[in-house]
């Protein structure tokens, strides 16, 4: 019986009722008393000397506050980069300086030079048009290959394009190499991870506001971890102290990785109110959006699949180019490395792997996580080169999968690139898919195709993901310039109802409904008499943010641990109040009992009394009934699944239509069943737009060709299908305390290689020999491909 | 500058307006009214989609002076009149058609004028109806299922 409240019902999400009647209050629906406007001048092009900047014609048109260039930020800090990757050599990456505003050069479309501030968003935007940029024009560099061959240079003062080149596990090279030249049958497959514009729909803003009599300052923004950026802007750029900055992330259009980075907008904006003494208010069009919104995806790899006579895997290298764009965003560096090799294993026995990637600066927006960073590019080389390998080998490729998957008996299970699975049962979740997908009817719906002479095929793929980002020691170790615990403080009221204080961020996953539903459970209480804030530094405690699949396993557990210890201390005051001993106290259902007896006394008491505390122990016990935690979790956790999806080619025009799209996944507990499958439902859509139809391209000057939604094919209602999602197949992670693992990225790291597995079946039955064809499988690529 | 008058959710308003300000601009910094989104500068998202007039209309192709004398309906006029919400919001809800609700009032309006045209869509002319709507969170599977659930409820309640 499906649950009605607590942990495992489908409680409808609380927050929909303001983003359902217009009140929901996102960033740009704020203005604050007194505030300008800024419009950026950016660079239209792609590399080049920046000799001048005119601003004194802008500076004289109406409205106008005052122009900023990146004169204003002489001996101001740069945009950090959180995480230094080391080489295969033990030299640290190559890690450029990212002014807030352009000094000497420009080395992307949409790198900001100059601000304007005017009365109105109006003026501002008119004035941007009068201000006179001096560029010395030079060749851009878009191309990874080009950029490491010798091609212009996007840093100077680096003497080179390449950031770094990693190697994982370095010590394995050799024993990789032996292993694949003995090998009965090796794969190899070259592909490339198209580059992805995330595209949440809310578009960034930023509003920097101060307080002169108090030297406060705050910025308003479009943030998933509000005290990333307060630590990142306040330390590393405009050298502000915590305390006299606050970071408000409200209402969040979605995310997706995108609005995890420290942007400059948001520093110059926070900049430039503390100059002018009055809030500074910007708001991205979708255009600058396309051109500064950090962007995903971007590898060329080469894969090798050593397996033996009788398909098992032996030994796997892969060789990646990752494309950084023009500055290293804030976690750019970790995506192509520590998120992408740990993951190469996938679902499999493979004794020997090695992970070689090459990251490369090109006059491009910088490129970050975007939902999945670095375990979609992982499991698409995988899983792909696994379907190549079953078709060369004539074996069937859910058998081949099978044969090769980690026994549900072998856990915990560590794999050759340094990470540990602690649970998963990989043929139980491939068996549900073979269930849910009726694979065994699609002969049948084969022919049913065929006669309408439509080629059909099946792709089926697993996928694995590291989430809840991360124990901090490990990560310190592997270069991560933060610590990535999540906070929580729960503060119960007087009366009993409880209000939790998360530094996890909502920006479209239900916490404000989620959250509750665990703590309610914990204390035997209704839901709605908990709530939850979050996404302000000013109340809420430290914590590092929602990104990765992490705010359950991490910022869920850093709230379990608060109300264990809420629970401990309620116990306590009702010892007391009961004249029994503590530990004769249950607590159940709400109520604190003597037992063995029918003594009790109900949470309300409990809490009332810790706040008028007239009988209680206060030489023992000081009043008051909150608490907080920190929690670090003590390894990743690993979602894993199978997913399944069937196409229909048109060999006449080459259209790929999904005809059905499965999904079993095991996330361990789920709290919220109907948002667990929303989340996959998300992203399952955009690995389908990943596979079929989104290209953020760039010719050869630089100019981004996919710079707006006429151009870059975003998924709609009739490209995606009706969905069939499972996650019945649970095995609970087994060290965080709620049993969970995550669930925001599967869906778009799982989707991709079963729509392009499934084409490629679908081509490879219809007679057409192709191999691979690149992301996004466009009707005039698979029109090339069938007609050579 | 030039005087606009016209009615939004049934309350008579009026402004000085530039020539360029768009209508989806003079709901939002006017009247205030900043549940109606602009997500994207070409037409494409659909966030801004109000009724005018009856019409289902992205505001932000409209010039705020072109809705003179118009009736104007945005997502906050949508909620019953007791303030519970209204059919299409309820199914929204019910049918968890919405995650970071950006997109969601103008796929409500759009949802609400299609089965204003067409009272009991199938599952394709719904998913081709919102052709004019993006929507990156939900994946549209939910969002159909609560059109579908919005459009019946709504046969019912005529009935």
């Amino acid at each position: 019986m499906p649950k009605d409240f607590g942990v495992g019902a489908s409680t409808k999400r609380r927050e929909d009722v303001r983003f359902l009647t217009g009140n929901g209050q996102y960033t740009d629906d704020m203005n604050v008393h007194g505030q300008a406007h800024v419009h950026f001048v950016r660079s239209e092009v792609a590399n080049g000397v920046l000799k001048s900047v005119d601003t004194s014609a802008a500076a004289a048109m109406a409205g106008v506050v005052r122009v900023f260039t990146g004169a204003d930020f002489e001996g101001v800090g740069g945009l950090p980069c959180g995480w230094q990757i080391t080489d295969r050599h033990g030299e640290p990456m190559k890690e450029p300086a990212h002014p807030v505003l352009a000094q000497g050069k420009v080395r992307h479309v949409g790198d900001p030079i100059a601000a304007v501030v005017a009365e109105t968003a109006a003026q501002a935007r008119d004035a941007a048009e009068a201000v006179s940029c001096e560029i010395e024009e030079q060749p851009a560099v878009t191309d990874m290959k080009a950029a490491l061959g010798g091609g212009a240079l996007v840093h100077d003062e680096i003497g080179s394009n390449l950031c770094y080149d990693w190697g994982f596990v370095e010590e394995n090279r050799e024993a990789v190499e032996e292993a694949i030249r003995g090998a009965h049958h090796v794969t190899t497959l070259e592909l490339t991870n198209n580059r992805l514009i995330p595209n949440a729909m809310e578009p960034r803003v930023a509003i920097g506001d101060y307080n002169p009599s108090t030297d406060e300052s705050t910025l308003y923004t479009t943030s998933q971890n509000p005290h990333v950026i307060r630590l990142l802007m306040g330390a590393f750029v405009l050298g502000l102290p915590e305390h006299k900055l606050r970071v408000v992330a409200p209402d969040v259009g979605g995310g997706f990785g995108s609005k995890i980075f420290h942007y400059a907008e948001e520093a110059l904006c926070t900049f430039a109110a503390r100059q002018l003494k009055r809030a500074v208010k910007w708001t991205a069009s979708r255009s600058e959006s396309f051109i500064t919104d950090a962007h995903g995806r971007d590898h060329v790899t080469k894969i090798e699949l050593a397996l033996d006579k009788d398909g098992n895997f032996l030994a796997i290298r892969t060789e990646t180019c990752a494309n950084m764009g023009a500055y290293l965003s804030t976690f750019s560096t970790s995506v192509p490395t520590w998120l992408h090799g740990t993951l190469m294993a996938g679902n499999y026995k493979t004794p020997l792997i090695y992970v070689n990637v090459k990251a490369v600066f090109t006059n491009t927006v910088p490129v970050d996580a975007y939902r999945g960073a670095g375990r979609p590019e992982a499991t698409f080389q995988l899983e792909r080169v696994i379907d190549k390998a079953a078709r060369e080998l004539n074996m069937n490729p859910i058998e081949l999968r099978r044969r090769n998957f980690i026994g549900a008996d072998e856990f915990p299970y560590s794999t050759p690139v340094a990470v540990q699975y602690d649970t998963g049962n990989y043929q139980a979740t491939m068996d549900k898919l073979v269930d849910i997908a009726d694979i065994d009817g699609f002969s049948g719906r084969a022919e049913s195709s065929a006669a309408r002479g439509k080629l059909r095929g099946l792709g089926v793929n697993c996928y694995i993901e590291a989430c809840g980002i991360a124990p901090s020691n490990l990560v310190g170790q592997l270069g991560a310039r933060a610590g990535l615990y999540e906070s929580a403080t729960v503060r119960v009221n007087a009366t009993g109802s409880v209000t939790v204080m998360t530094g996890s961020h909502s920006h479209g996953q239900g916490h404000e409904t989620t959250f509750p539903q665990v703590v309610a459970d914990m204390l035997g209480i209704e839901e709605g008499q908990v709530n939850i804030q979050h996404g302000d530094t000013a109340n809420t405690p430290m914590g590092m943010g929602t990104y990765g699949s992490r705010s359950i396993a991490v910022g869920g557990a850093a709230m379990v641990r608060a109300t264990e210890k809420i629970i401990s201390k309620a116990k306590k005051i009702a010892a007391h109040l009961l004249e029994a001993p503590e530990g004769d106290i249950e607590f159940k259902d709400g109520s604190f009992a003597v037992a063995g007896t029918d003594k009790s006394v109900a949470w309300g008491d409990v809490c009332l009394a810790a706040y008028v505390p007239h009988n209680y122990p206060l030489e023992e016990l000081e009043p008051g009934l909150e608490e907080t935690a920190f929690y670090d979790p003590a390894n990743f956790t690993f979602p894993a699944g199978a997913y399944a999806c069937e196409v229909e080619v048109d060999p006449e025009t080459g259209k790929v239509d999904i005809c059905s799209f499965a999904a079993a996944d095991d996330f361990g507990n789920v709290i919220n069943p109907m948002i667990v499958d929303g989340q996959v439902h998300g992203g399952i859509a955009q690995g389908i737009g990943q596979a079929l139809l989104e290209h953020a391209t760039y010719d050869d000057n630089g100019q981004l060709l996919a710079g707006s939604y006429m151009d870059y094919a975003m998924p709609r209602a009739d490209d995606v299908p009706s969905l069939v999602v499972d996650h019945s197949c649970q095995t609970p992670c087994t060290h965080n305390p709620l049993g969970v693992k995550g669930c925001g990225e599967a869906g778009a790291i799982g989707s991709p290689p079963a729509v392009v597995n499934a084409v490629i079946d679908a081509l490879e039955r219809g007679g057409h020999s192709v191999g691979h064809i690149d992301m996004p499988v466009s009707p005039s690529r698979v029109w090339a491909a069938i007609n050579g | 500058m030039n005087e606009v008058s016209f009615v939004v959710n049934g309350r008579e308003v009026s402004g000085e307006v530039e020539g360029r300000t768009l209508l989806s601009e003079f709901l939002r910094e006017n009247l205030r009214l900043t549940g109606t989104h602009v997500g994207c500068d070409t037409s494409q998202c659909g966030a801004c989609v109000v009724h005018v007039d009856g019409n289902a209309v992205k505001s932000c192709t409209m010039f705020a002076l072109e809705a003179e004398g118009s009736n104007v309906l945005t997502i906050e006029g949508m909620a019953n009149e007791d303030g519970s919400l209204g059919v299409i919001q309820q199914a929204f809800q019910d049918h968890h058609g919405l995650q970071c609700g950006f997109c969601t009032p103008g796929m409500v309006m759009s949802a609400s004028a299609l089965i204003s045209e067409n009272p009991d869509p199938s599952e394709m002319e719904i998913r081709d109806y919102l052709e004019g709507n993006i929507c990156r969170c939900t994946g549209y599977h939910n969002i159909v299922k609560a059109i579908q659930a919005a459009a019946e409820a709504t046969r019912t309640q005529a009935a």
